[in-house]
C-alpha cells in the first residue's frame, strides 16, 4: 500500500509538472484527488489494515494528498502569474505616438514679461495703475516738469489727436493721476502701451509698453531706489545680478539716473547681447522732482520719492535674444508658440 | 556733441586714454556714446617727395614715380594722376598700408611695371576740399604742410585726434561746448581748468565801434542781451589747418576764415555768432524787433520764409536781416567782396526761437542751442574770443568799442546749504568737507550757508538738483542699496486685472495664443468688416500727425487687428490657428477729444475649429465668471458675420455681452482667408459687471435621478434651444437637466422639410426616488405642453 501511495504521489507530481494551463491542472486536481482518483480508492481500502499499520498509512495517505494540493497551487500560481504576464505583453502600445492633449495656447511674451514684473513688484506691496492712453498734454508732460516750449518736449515724437490730447508717450502719466486720487503712502507700477512717432523697423515700434513704478512716502531715499531696483532685477534676471547707476536727466526726476543690469548671458564678462560692455541699460529712474510733487499737491519738505520706467520689449528682446521688433508684432503662432 | 581730445588739451593739461576718459565723464553725467580716431583707419601712409616723374612705356596714361620716403632708397610708384611734378609732396600709401572704408593696399605690377603702393588723392584720404582747400579734388594731394619725406600724414594733415561722441542732456547746453566739457572734465578728474580770457589788441584808427553802427532792442524780454562787435579790412580766405583740422574733428565742414570762425567759436564757447556785411545794413542800424505781420526774409540756405508778429527778427533800418537765432539772411550775407562786418553774440529767448523755428519749419544748429536756453554772460567772452582770432588770423582789424546791450542780469541763484538734508534725501553718508570739494570743482561758490551757482547752471535750482551734483561726483556708484521703511500695503490686483488674468488662463488652456496688436489702424479696415456706412463705430479718435494711413486712427473695435493676425498666420501656412487680445478700443464720446477706452476681448480661429467650439468658448468665459442666466439667439445682422452662423449672448438682463460665429465669406475673402473663420467678439468691460465670484454649498442629491430619452420630430427651422425651453417650461421641479443628444435628417423616415431631436432628460426629486408613475406623469405633462406650444409630438 505504501509503496502504491508514493506511486500515486510520483505520478500526479509528474502530471503537475507537464501541465500547461489551468485547465490542465483542474484534470490532474480531478484525476488524482477526485472521488473516483485512485488515491481514494487506495484509502478507501484503509479498512482492510490491522489497527497498527491504519495510523501509520492515514499519515502517509493525508500527506501524499497534502504534497499533491501544494504543488497543485504552486502550479496553478506560477500558471496564474503566466498568463497575466502573457496578457500584458499582448496588451503593450506604443508610447512614442503623440498624446490626446489639447494642445495649450500662451500669453504674448510681452504679457508674460509684463505679468512677472507684476508678480515681483505685487510682493514688494505695490499695486497696478492704470491712466488712459488718449492723454491730454498736462498729464503727458506738463504735470511732470515739462511745460510747454519745454525742448524735452522735442526729445520724444509724440502723436496728437489735437493740440491738448495726445497719445501718451510715456507711462509716467499715471504717476500724475495717481498722486492726485491717492495720499501718500503711495506704492504702485503701472504697465502699458505707449506710443511714439517712429517708423517701424527692427529696434522702433510707434507704439509699445513700458512699465512704471511709483513710490512716494516720509523719508524715501535715493538709496531705497536703488535697493528696490536690485531687488527687482534679481527677481526679474536672477540672484547673481548686479545694477549699475549712471546719471542722467529726465525732466521729472532729480536726480535722475540710467540703470543697467550685469548681463544676464555672460554675467558681466562681456558678450554679443551686452555688446562687450557686460551691462544691459533697462531702464530710467530717479527721484520725483519737487515741482512735481508740488503739482500733485503732495508737499515735498514733508514727503519724497522715487519713479522708474522700464520698456518692456527691450527686456523681452534681450531676455528671449530677438533681434527683430517686428516679430513680436505679427504674432506668427511659431514664434508665439516658443515662449 | 563731439569732442577733439587735441583741443581738449588747450584747458585741461592731462592726457587720457580715451577709453577710461569716456567711462568716467560717462559716470558724471555726460554719456559718451562712443570715440573714433581717423587716423586709426590709416596706416603706413607717409609724405613722399616726387624724385623723377617719368612715361609709362606701355600706357599712355600711367607714369612712373621715383619717391623720397625719407629711407636711403626711394621707392617706385606707378600713379594714374597727371597732376605729379618732380619735387612735389604727396601721401604715399606704401606696400602694405590701409586706407579709410578697410582699403589695404600691396605691391605690384601696373601694365609689367612693378609699384610698391599708390599715391592718394584727397578723398582716397577720407578728405574733401573744404579741408585742404589749396588742393584739387581730382588728382593726388600735393601736400603744401611744413612737413619732410617720411612723415607721417595723420600727423602731417592733423588727422592724428582722438573725437569723443557725447549724448548731452537738453538740461546741459553749457556741454553743448569744448569749453563746457573742459570743465565737466576737470571737475570729473579734479584737475586743473585753465580757460584763457581772450584779449583783443583793436586796431588805432581814430573811430569806435559806434561810428559804424548802432543796436536798438526793442523787446528785452525776447532778447536779453545783444553784443556786436565791427572788424574792418577784412580778408575771406580759407583758414589755416589746425583750425580747419579741430572744425573736422568736431564734424564742421571748414568754408572760410569769417564762417570758420563764427562755427569755432560756437563750438568753442557754445554761444551761437553771426556775421553781417556791414555795407548791407541800411541806416548803419541793428534793430532787434518783432517781425511785420507777413514780413518776408530770404534766410541763408535761399528760402523765402513768412513770419509771423510774435516772431523775432534782427533788422536794419529798412528790412529783416535774419530771424533772431534761427538764421541769417542772404541780403546781409558776407561774401568774398566784404570789407566790413558786424558780429552779433547775442542771447535769445528759447522758447520764443524754439516757436519761431517750428513755425518757419527750419531747425538750425543755433536755433537748437537757444532753445534750450542759453547763459546771458556767454555774449562777451564768445565775441571777444571771435575777434582775438581775426586778429590772431590776420583775417581783419577789430574797431575799437563794444556795443553791450544788457539792461538786466539774471537774478543769481540762491539755494541753502545743509549737508545733512542731502544725505537723507539721497541715503547717503558723504561728509561734509568732500561735499564742499565737489563744489569748488563744479565752481559753485559756498558762502555763509548758501550756495551761489555759476550763471552756466541755470538748472541748478534746489536742492534736490544739488544732490545730484554732490553724488554724481561722489560717484553714483557708491550709493548704498537700501529696502525702503515704510508701513505694510497689501499689493493685489483689481476684480478688472483678475478677470483679464482668469480669461488669459482659460484661453490659454484652450489653446488660444494671446497676440499683440496696434491700437491704431486704417479708416480702410472698417470696410473690410463690412461695417456699415452710417456706423457709430466709425467716429474714431483721429491722429493729426500720424506716420502714415495704416496708424491713423484708433480702433473701435479689434475684429480687423484679429483677422489680420489670422490672415499672416494663413500665409505662413499654420494649419491651425486660434488666438485672441485683450484689446483696448477707443469709443469716442460726444463733445470730448478724449474717448471711453473699453476693454474688449476678441477671439479668433480658423482650422480644427467650428462654431460649437467657438461657443464653448463663449460658455465656458461667462461659467468661469460665475454669470449665469444668459442666453444664445441667432444673430442675422451682425455685419462682419455670415448671417446664417452668427450668434449673440444676451446676459440675464438682456445686455448684449458677446457676438460670435463665423466670418462672413466676404470678409474672409477680403483678408485673402480661404478657411472659415470665427471670432468672438466679447465685450469684457460690461462682463466685468456682472461677473459673481460669491459661491454658496447646495447639499448633493439624496436620491437617484431616472433617465428618459424622448424624440421628436419638427419643422427643420425649429431650433433645439426653443424646443429645449419648452421642455424646461413644463418640466417642472422635478427636470433637473435636459440635453439634446441625437439630431437627424432623413426624408423617408421623417419626411420632407423635418427633423428628428433626441432629448435626453434627467427627473430627480429631493425628498423621494422617483416611481415611474412619477416619471411617466411628467414626461407626459411635457408632451402635452410641446405639442401646444410646438406642435410637436414624440416620432412615432
Amino acid at each position: 500500500m505504501k509503496a502504491q501511495l508514493e506511486a500515486i504521489k510520483a505520478e500526479a507530481l509528474e502530471a503537475i509538472a507537464k501541465a500547461e494551463g489551468a485547465q490542465d491542472l483542474e484534470n490532474v486536481r480531478v484525476s488524482y484527488l477526485g472521488k473516483k482518483s485512485p488515491l481514494t480508492a487506495v484509502l478507501k481500502n484503509m479498512g482492510s489494515l490491522t489497527p497498527e499499520e491504519r495510523p501509520v498509512m492515514g499519515a502517509l495517505g493525508n500527506s501524499v494528498r497534502e504534497a499533491i494540493t501544494n504543488a497543485l497551487e504552486e502550479a496553478k500560481a506560477n500558471i496564474g502569474k503566466l498568463e497575466m504576464a502573457k496578457k500584458l505583453e499582448k496588451e503593450t502600445i506604443d508610447v512614442t505616438l503623440p498624446s490626446k492633449k489639447c494642445k495649450c495656447g500662451k500669453i504674448h511674451p510681452i504679457s508674460a514679461a509684463q505679468k512677472e514684473m507684476e508678480e515681483i513688484f505685487l510682493g514688494m506691496g505695490f499695486s497696478i495703475a492704470e491712466g488712459p492712453e488718449v492723454e491730454t498734454d498736462y498729464y503727458n508732460f506738463t504735470a511732470l516738469n515739462t511745460p510747454e516750449f519745454h525742448p524735452a518736449r522735442d526729445v520724444q515724437d509724440t502723436f496728437y489727436i489735437t493740440e491738448k490730447v495726445l497719445l501718451r508717450s510715456q507711462t509716467s502719466t499715471v504717476q500724475v493721476h495717481v498722486m492726485e486720487q491717492q495720499k501718500p503712502p503711495i506704492r504702485v507700477i503701472s504697465p502699458g502701451r505707449v506710443y511714439r512717432s517712429d517708423a517701424v523697423d527692427a529696434t522702433h515700434s510707434p507704439m509699445f509698453h513700458q512699465c512704471e513704478g511709483l513710490v512716494i512716502d516720509k523719508g524715501i531715499t535715493m538709496a531705497d531706489l536703488k535697493g528696490t531696483l536690485l531687488l527687482f532685477a534679481k527677481q526679474m534676471f536672477g540672484e547673481n545680478t548686479e545694477i549699475r547707476f549712471r546719471p542722467h536727466h529726465f525732466p521729472f526726476t532729480e536726480p535722475s539716473c540710467e540703470v543697467d543690469v550685469s548681463c544676464f548671458v555672460c554675467g558681466g564678462k562681456g558678450c554679443g547681447v551686452c555688446k562687450g560692455e557686460g551691462w544691459i541699460e533697462i531702464l530710467g529712474a530717479g527721484m520725483v522732482h519737487p515741482n512735481v510733487l508740488r503739482m500733485s499737491g503732495i508737499d515735498p519738505e514733508e514727503y519724497s520719492g522715487f519713479a522708474f520706467g522700464m520698456g518692456i520689449e527691450r527686456i523681452v528682446m534681450t531676455k528671449f535674444g530677438i533681434s527683430d521688433l517686428r516679430l513680436l508684432y505679427e504674432n506668427d503662432i511659431r514664434f508665439l508658440s516658443q515662449f | 556733441m563731439k569732442l577733439s581730445m587735441n583741443w581738449l588739451k588747450d584747458y585741461v593739461k592731462e592726457d587720457f586714454d580715451p577709453k577710461a576718459y569716456s567711462d568716467k565723464l560717462t559716470m558724471t553725467g555726460s554719456k559718451v556714446e562712443g570715440f573714433e580716431n581717423p587716423a586709426d583707419e590709416i596706416k603706413n601712409v607717409v609724405v613722399g617727395k616726387l624724385i623723377t616723374v617719368e612715361k609709362h612705356p606701355d600706357s599712355d596714361h600711367l607714369l612712373i614715380c621715383m619717391v623720397d620716403i625719407g629711407k636711403e632708397e626711394p621707392v617706385q610708384i606707378v600713379t594714374g594722376a597727371q597732376n605729379v611734378v618732380p619735387g612735389a609732396l604727396v601721401p604715399a600709401a606704401l606696400h602694405d598700408s590701409y586706407l579709410p572704408g578697410g582699403v589695404h593696399i600691396k605691391a605690384g605690377k601696373l601694365r609689367g611695371v612693378p609699384s610698391n603702393g599708390m599715391l592718394c588723392s584727397l578723398g582716397e584720404l577720407g578728405l574733401t576740399l573744404n579741408d585742404f582747400p589749396y588742393a584739387i579734388e581730382d588728382g593726388i594731394f600735393l601736400i603744401e604742410e611744413d612737413c619732410k619725406p617720411g612723415d607721417d600724414v595723420t600727423k602731417v594733415l592733423g588727422l592724428d585726434d582722438v573725437t569723443v561722441e557725447f549724448e548731452i542732456t537738453s538740461n546741459r547746453p553749457d556741454c553743448l561746448s569744448m569749453i563746457g566739457l573742459a570743465r565737466e572734465t576737470a571737475a570729473s578728474f579734479d584737475t586743473a581748468l585753465n580757460i584763457p580770457t581772450p584779449v583783443v589788441k583793436e586796431t588805432d584808427n581814430g573811430k569806435t565801434i559806434n561810428d559804424y553802427v548802432s543796436v536798438e532792442v526793442r523787446d528785452s524780454k525776447l532778447c536779453p542781451r545783444y553784443t556786436a562787435r565791427v572788424v574792418e579790412n577784412v580778408k575771406i580766405e580759407p583758414s589755416p589747418k589746425w583750425l580747419r583740422a579741430r572744425l573736422r574733428a568736431c564734424g564742421i565742414r571748414p568754408i572760410n576764415n569769417i564762417v570758420d570762425i563764427t562755427n569755432y567759436v560756437c563750438l568753442e564757447y557754445g554761444q551761437p555768432m553771426h556775421a553781417f556785411d556791414a555795407s548791407y545794413l541800411k541806416g548803419s542800424k541793428i534793430i532787434v524787433r518783432h517781425a511785420e505781420k507777413d514780413e518776408i526774409i530770404t534766410t541763408l540756405d535761399g528760402v523765402e520764409r513768412k513770419l509771423s508778429d510774435e516772431m523775432l527778427v534782427i533788422a536794419d533800418a529798412e528790412k529783416a536781416v535774419a530771424v533772431a537765432g534761427v538764421m541769417g539772411g542772404e541780403n546781409s550775407e558776407i561774401n568774398d567782396d566784404t570789407k566790413t562786418i558786424v558780429f552779433e553774440s547775442a542771447n535769445f529767448n528759447g522758447p520764443s526761437v524754439r516757436l519761431t523755428a517750428k513755425a518757419i519749419g527750419l531747425r538750425t544748429e543755433a536755433s537748437g542751442r537757444y532753445e534750450k536756453g542759453l547763459d546771458p554772460e556767454n555774449t562777451l567772452p564768445a565775441i571777444e574770443r571771435a575777434c582775438e582770432l581775426i586778429e590772431l588770423l590776420g583775417a581783419g582789424e577789430v574797431v575799437k568799442g563794444i556795443i553791450d546791450v544788457y539792461p538786466e542780469k539774471p537774478e543769481q541763484k540762491v539755494i541753502p546749504f545743509n549737508a545733512d538734508k542731502i544725505n537723507a534725501f539721497l541715503g547717503t553718508d558723504v561728509p561734509e568737507e568732500e561735499m564742499k570739494q565737489i563744489f569748488k570743482r563744479l565752481e559753485i561758490d559756498l558762502r555763509d550757508g548758501n550756495l551761489y551757482p555759476p550763471s552756466y547752471r541755470a538748472d541748478l535750482e534746489s536742492m534736490q538738483d544739488i544732490a545730484e551734483e554732490v553724488i554724481r561726483i561722489h560717484g553714483y556708484d557708491l550709493i548704498p542699496t537700501t529696502n525702503f521703511k515704510a508701513e505694510a500695503l497689501v499689493g493685489r490686483r483689481n476684480a478688472k486685472q483678475k478677470t483679464v488674468n482668469l480669461i488669459d488662463e482659460l484661453l490659454t488652456n484652450d489653446g488660444y495664443y494671446e497676440v499683440q496688436t496696434f491700437s491704431f489702424i486704417s479708416p480702410k479696415y472698417y470696410d473690410n468688416i463690412l461695417m456699415p456706412t452710417d456706423s457709430p463705430l466709425r467716429k474714431s479718435i483721429v491722429i493729426s500727425n500720424p506716420l502714415g494711413e495704416d496708424t491713423s486712427i484708433m480702433r473701435t473695435t479689434a475684429v480687423p487687428s484679429v483677422l489680420e493676425v489670422l490672415a499672416t498666420n494663413r500665409r505662413y501656412r499654420n494649419k491651425n490657428a486660434r488666438i485672441y487680445e485683450n484689446a483696448k478700443v477707443y469709443i469716442t464720446k460726444d463733445g470730448e477729444d478724449q474717448p471711453e477706452e473699453r476693454m474688449s476681448t476678441v477671439i479668433a480661429a480658423y482650422g480644427d475649429v467650428d462654431f460649437y467650439d467657438m461657443k464653448g468658448v463663449c460658455e465656458n468665459i461667462l461659467d468661469m465668471l460665475g454669470i449665469s442666466g444668459y442666453e444664445f439667439e441667432a444673430n442675422k445682422e451682425a455685419p462682419a458675420f455670415h448671417p446664417g452662423r452668427c450668434a449673440s449672448v444676451y446676459s440675464r438682463d438682456g445686455q448684449r455681452i458677446m457676438v460670435f460665429g463665423q466670418i462672413h465669406p466676404t470678409v474672409q475673402e477680403n483678408y485673402g482667408l480661404d478657411v472659415e473663420s470665427y471670432v468672438i467678439v466679447c465685450d469684457t468691460e460690461l462682463i466685468m459687471t456682472l461677473e459673481n465670484f460669491d459661491k454658496h454649498y447646495k447639499a448633493l442629491p439624496k436620491f437617484p435621478a431616472s433617465e428618459r430619452d424622448l424624440a421628436f420630430v419638427c419643422d427643420k427651422a425649429l431650433t433645439s434651444g426653443e424646443i429645449k425651453k419648452a421642455i424646461k417650461k413644463y418640466g417642472g421641479k422635478m427636470l433637473e437637466s435636459v440635453e439634446v443628444f441625437d439630431i437627424f435628417e432623413d426624408e423617408e423616415k421623417v419626411g420632407v422639410g423635418k427633423k428628428s431631436m433626441a432629448y435626453n432628460l434627467v427627473l430627480r426629486s429631493p425628498e423621494k426616488t422617483l416611481s415611474v408613475e412619477d416619471c411617466d406623469k411628467a414626461v407626459a405633462k411635457i408632451l402635452k405642453g410641446l405639442e401646444f406650444d410646438l406642435g410637436i409630438t414624440l416620432r412615432g
